[in-house]
């Protein structure tokens, strides 16, 4: 069968303008297919590996899904906070390894910021157990220092020792300012692909001090603070957001789940973050299933793009057909050299719309990650890209069938001569 | 001679076809013997059934009733895989024009049936590589030179392709040369030449030759000439019924 492959390959050759343009269709059908699961994976090995290291989150009673997105996607709001006091009871616990207390609520031009400790910086794993790291600069330690995560840092053309003020809220356009206690930053955090690079960390004590004098997220006029007063003050937080957890053991994790949901003080919920996730990604893969059928449909369209070319083709190639019969090819090598030539469009548009999407992800992943924190990783293949590619192919010979029996019942009824 | 005489590498006896189930017979041939080697000219207006016979002793038509006996075996016994190799193996076609498959070079062209028949491909290369056999036989039909081989065929002249076609025709000694018409489209001079070339080299190969054409003034080349309105009875219906 390789001189069929041989002549398929020689005759598109020869036709190369119009197979050129059923192969750009296949191509990017193909590249956009590709592109939609790539797209999907990544998003999800993004957002697994953000929450990889914690055992559970914790925060006031929510849905998961709720809960899993303000506190580590920094995505909407927290409904109410969670106590200090619960916060110290739960992690007193002899089976939390670690906890990471969360203060959200603050913003500074459109990005969130923390209020956290020192744990922060010491426990939060990412991308497969990877500890964060200090790009420049070092960790706060001050009442009023700040450390930016790598976006924020980029994004605005900050450095180290410029001054900050944040707002109160989190929309971009905040009216209520923190401007009386500006802030230093004093490092700049190396990037993750997680939100840590879009958020600004404080300490949960600087998050206490900017709220002094106010009243339910307002201030109360004649009762603004000075930066040296707040130095002065009880600055113990009252409440915070949310908490991560780490344990000592992985085992203990629906027991401690099952405590905190049961907490007889006040309404939490703790959440394992893979589960969330699973939650979300159900949510959302109804529309990512509808992205993948638009993407086949596309690929369809492509393949019919490809047979309407082979069709068109037929009619002025009866007398090659009559000549191949006369060399000796029976009917089914003519039905094989259709077949072979749709199966050849089809692979080389199936490769070519795969190397279409690898190589913008190689040349894209800078961009993706700057805009969407999305960390592009250069990966091998998946099975199921594998899978769809090998779907794309078949199909392709599949839908070869059609011009070439047409092909095969001509050149039966054409035997050697040619009427047009 | 009889219709399954071994000597014959063509014997045709009480063949009948008509194109579709329904359609008239325009095939009606009760006998027609070729012997190795033998030059016949078969000369009939358009439309006699030339083409439809030569169709029927490839093995590519199948005739409703008779047998047709190519180089010893009786295509109707054999399954259509073992027609199509046989075919392959000892008939070489000339047509009347655009012989050659536009999208190979006419070194591809001529080695076309190697590609199709293990056994030609074999004896073409009984002294040398088939590729050299075909360079061998092009130049021998006056196409020697080295650009000309990997050339589009669309930029040859038509009757350099007819040659081209004579090349692959021969290449790997098939026991049958059959051309059909393939001077109609030539002017005379390239007419005779080709004749020439085409007679040479069937008889330089041991090649019967079956030589098709409309053309009298040609039967003189050969051995033995037939009539298709002798040949085809299905045309003297025609005659009667008109
Ligand atoms: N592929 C075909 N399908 C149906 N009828 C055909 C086909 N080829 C030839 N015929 C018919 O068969 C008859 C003989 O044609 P043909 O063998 O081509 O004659 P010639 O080669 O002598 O000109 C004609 O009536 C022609 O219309
Ligand atoms: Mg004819």
């Amino acid at each position: 069968m390789t001189a069929l492959m041989h002549l398929a390959a020689r005759s598109l050759w020869n036709r190369r303008f119009t197979a050129g343009l059923a192969l750009l269709s296949i191509t990017i059908s193909v590249a956009l297919l590709i592109g939609v699961e790539k797209v999907r994976t990544e998003a999800r090995s993004s957002f697994t590996q953000t929450v990889a290291g914690t055992d559970l989150i914790v925060g006031a009673r929510s849905g998961s899904i709720q809960l899993l997105l303000y506190s580590v996607f920094r995505i909407g709001d927290a409904t109410a906070n969670v106590s200090w006091e619960s916060y110290q009871r739960i992690t007193s616990h002899p089976m939390v390894a670690w906890a990471i207390p969360l203060s959200l609520g603050d913003s500074h031009r459109g990005y969130r910021v923390v209020g956290t400790t020192n744990s922060y910086f010491e426990r939060l794993r990412y991308g497969g157990n990877r500890s964060l790291e200090l790009a420049a600069g070092t960790w706060f330690e001050d009442l009023f220092e700040a450390t930016l995560g790598a976006e924020v840092a980029r994004s605005l053309g900050y450095d180290i020792g410029d001054e900050i003020t944040l707002a109160h809220g989190t929309g971009s356009h905040s009216f209520v300012d923190h401007d009386d206690m500006p802030f230093t930053i004093s490092g700049i955090l190396a990037p993750t692909g997680t939100p840590v690079d879009q958020s600004i960390h404080v300490s949960l004590e600087a998050i206490e001090a900017i709220h002094l004098g106010w009243q339910s997220g307002i201030p109360i006029p004649g009762q603004e603070v000075s930066p040296e007063d707040a130095r002065s003050q009880e600055l113990t937080p009252r409440s915070i957001t949310a908490f991560l957890l780490g344990l000592e053991s992985r085992a203990a994790v629906f027991q401690i789940q099952r405590a905190i949901n049961a907490y007889p003080d006040e309404a939490l919920s703790a959440i394992l973050p893979g589960v969330a996730l699973q939650q979300l990604w159900n949510l959302v893969g109804i529309a990512e299933n509808a992205l993948l059928v638009v993407a086949a449909f596309v690929v369809l369209a492509g393949l019919a793009g490809m047979v309407t070319m082979l069709l068109a083709s037929l009619s002025e190639r009866r007398r090659e057909m009559a000549i191949l019969r006369s060399v000796g090819a029976r009917p089914v090598h003519v039905f094989g050299l259709l077949t072979a030539e749709s199966t050849l469009l089809g692979i080389t548009g199936a490769v070519a719309g795969f190397a279409l999407v690898y190589g913008a992800m190689a040349l894209g992943a800078p961009l993706a990650q700057a805009s969407f924190g999305i960390h592009l990783t250069p990966s091998a293949p998946s099975v199921r890209e594998l899978t769809l590619l090998g779907m794309v192919i078949a199909g392709a010979a599949l839908a070869g069938a059609v011009p070439a029996w047409r092909a095969y019942r001509l050149s039966l009824a054409d035997g050697l001569s040619i009427r047009t | 001679m009889s219709s399954d005489s071994p000597q014959s590498i063509i014997a045709l006896a009480g063949i009948r076809y008509r194109w579709r189930p329904n359609a008239p017979v325009v095939l009606d041939v009760e006998q027609l013997d070729i012997a190795p080697g033998e030059r016949l000219f078969i000369r009939g207006p358009s439309g006699s059934g030339k083409t439809t016979l030569l169709g029927i002793m490839g093995g590519v038509l199948t005739p409703g009733s008779g047998h047709v006996h190519l180089a010893g075996s009786d295509l109707a016994t054999l399954s259509a895989a073992a027609r199509d190799r046989l075919r392959a193996n000892e008939i070489g076609f000339v047509f009347q024009m655009f012989n050659l498959i536009p999208y190979l070079s006419v070194l591809d062209n001529v080695l076309l049936p190697c590609r199709f028949s293990r056994k030609r491909s074999e004896r073409a290369a009984a002294d040398r590589e088939p590729a050299a056999e075909a360079r061998r036989l092009l130049a021998r039909l006056g196409l020697s030179e080295a650009a000309l081989l990997t050339r589009d065929v669309a930029e040859l002249s038509m009757g350099q392709q007819q040659r081209v076609a004579v090349a692959r025709a021969l290449i790997g000694r098939p026991g049958i040369v059959i051309a059909d018409e393939p001077t109609s489209a030539l002017d005379v001079d390239s007419r005779d030449e080709f004749l020439e070339l085409l007679q040479e080299e069937c008889t330089a190969s041991g090649a019967a030759l079956l030589f098709v054409s409309h053309d009298v003034s040609l039967a003189h080349h050969f051995d033995r000439t037939l009539d298709m309105r002798m040949l085809n009875r299905a045309l003297d219906g025609e005659a009667d019924s008109s």
